[in-house]
């Protein structure tokens, strides 16, 4: 209000409250946008793909041949592994989540820990899945 | 000053009890996609949508077409309260942000209903 009527200063330069540059860059950082990365992944392609399979299936043998072939191809499976590390991420890191809104886990240490632990997790599920489909 | 009462003010500007409805409905459906999706993947790493016989069979066992039909009800209300968050974050403009949410809402709805419809054919026709 005081700078009301007085336009050199109200057009001066404010100063910002701190933003993400400032900040070291940390594994809750990239877990953080990690969960809305694959949440808006998932949403979208795998949302997209379960309604053209199910979809597909209730057709007939034809469109869902054709379902077939092209989750099968090279950028199918390209997708289908994406989806699976998205899944798994979306999973660890929303468990965290739920750790967390019960006001636990924000200890800075504990927090870097079960950040890191969701990426190795979502990573190992992941490789035993793909493991267990194609061996 | 104003002269009107406090209740007099805020009458109208909408409920004080919802206002933690979107962030607990979040949660929830949370659960249960940790539950159905793991049950889900794992199915399908089993080959059970590898060809349409073996899909057909499957969604005909009535415990796999209710556990199906839940899955998309909740994935799509859980894609529709995640969507709503980011757009809510990201888009300033009223209109634009409005015409978003609508278009979300939407395509949630038509997604369920489409999934809904489909596994409801293939398990009466199994």
């Amino acid at each position: 209000l005081i700078f009301e009527g007085n336009p050199t200063m109200a057009d001066a330069k404010r100063p910002l409250s701190p933003h993400l540059q400032v900040y070291r860059w940390g594994p809750h950082m990239l877990v953080s946008i990690l969960h809305r990365a694959t949440g808006d992944g998932l949403a979208f392609a795998g949302g997209a793909l379960l309604v053209w399979g199910l979809i597909a299936a209730a057709s007939g043998p034809a469109a869902y041949g054709l379902f077939v072939a092209v989750m099968t191809s090279k950028i199918g499976y390209l997708v289908m592994f994406g989806l699976s590390f998205a899944f798994f991420q979306h999973l660890c890191s929303g468990l965290r989540h739920l750790h967390m809104d019960t006001g636990a886990g924000y200890e800075l240490g504990l927090n870097r820990k079960l950040a890191l632990a969701t990426m190795i997790c979502s990573t190992l599920l992941t490789v035993l899945l793909w493991a267990v489909v194609l061996l | 000053m104003s002269m009107r009462s406090n209740i007099g003010r805020v009458r109208g500007l909408g409920s004080a009890k919802t206002g933690t409805h979107h962030w607990w409905m979040q949660r929830v459906t949370a659960i249960g996609m940790a539950l159905l999706g793991v049950w889900l993947i794992v199915s399908l790493a089993s080959g059970v949508a590898a060809d349409l016989t073996r899909l057909t069979a499957w969604i005909g066992n009535p415990v796999v077409a209710i556990l199906l039909i839940l899955f998309c009800a909740t994935l799509f209300y859980h894609v529709r309260l995640g969507l709503q968050v980011v757009v809510e974050d990201y888009i300033h403009s009223e209109g634009l942000k409005v015409a978003a949410l609508v278009g979300i809402t939407f395509a949630c709805v038509l997604g369920t209903v489409a999934c809904l419809f489909s596994i409801l054919k293939i398990a009466f026709g199994a």
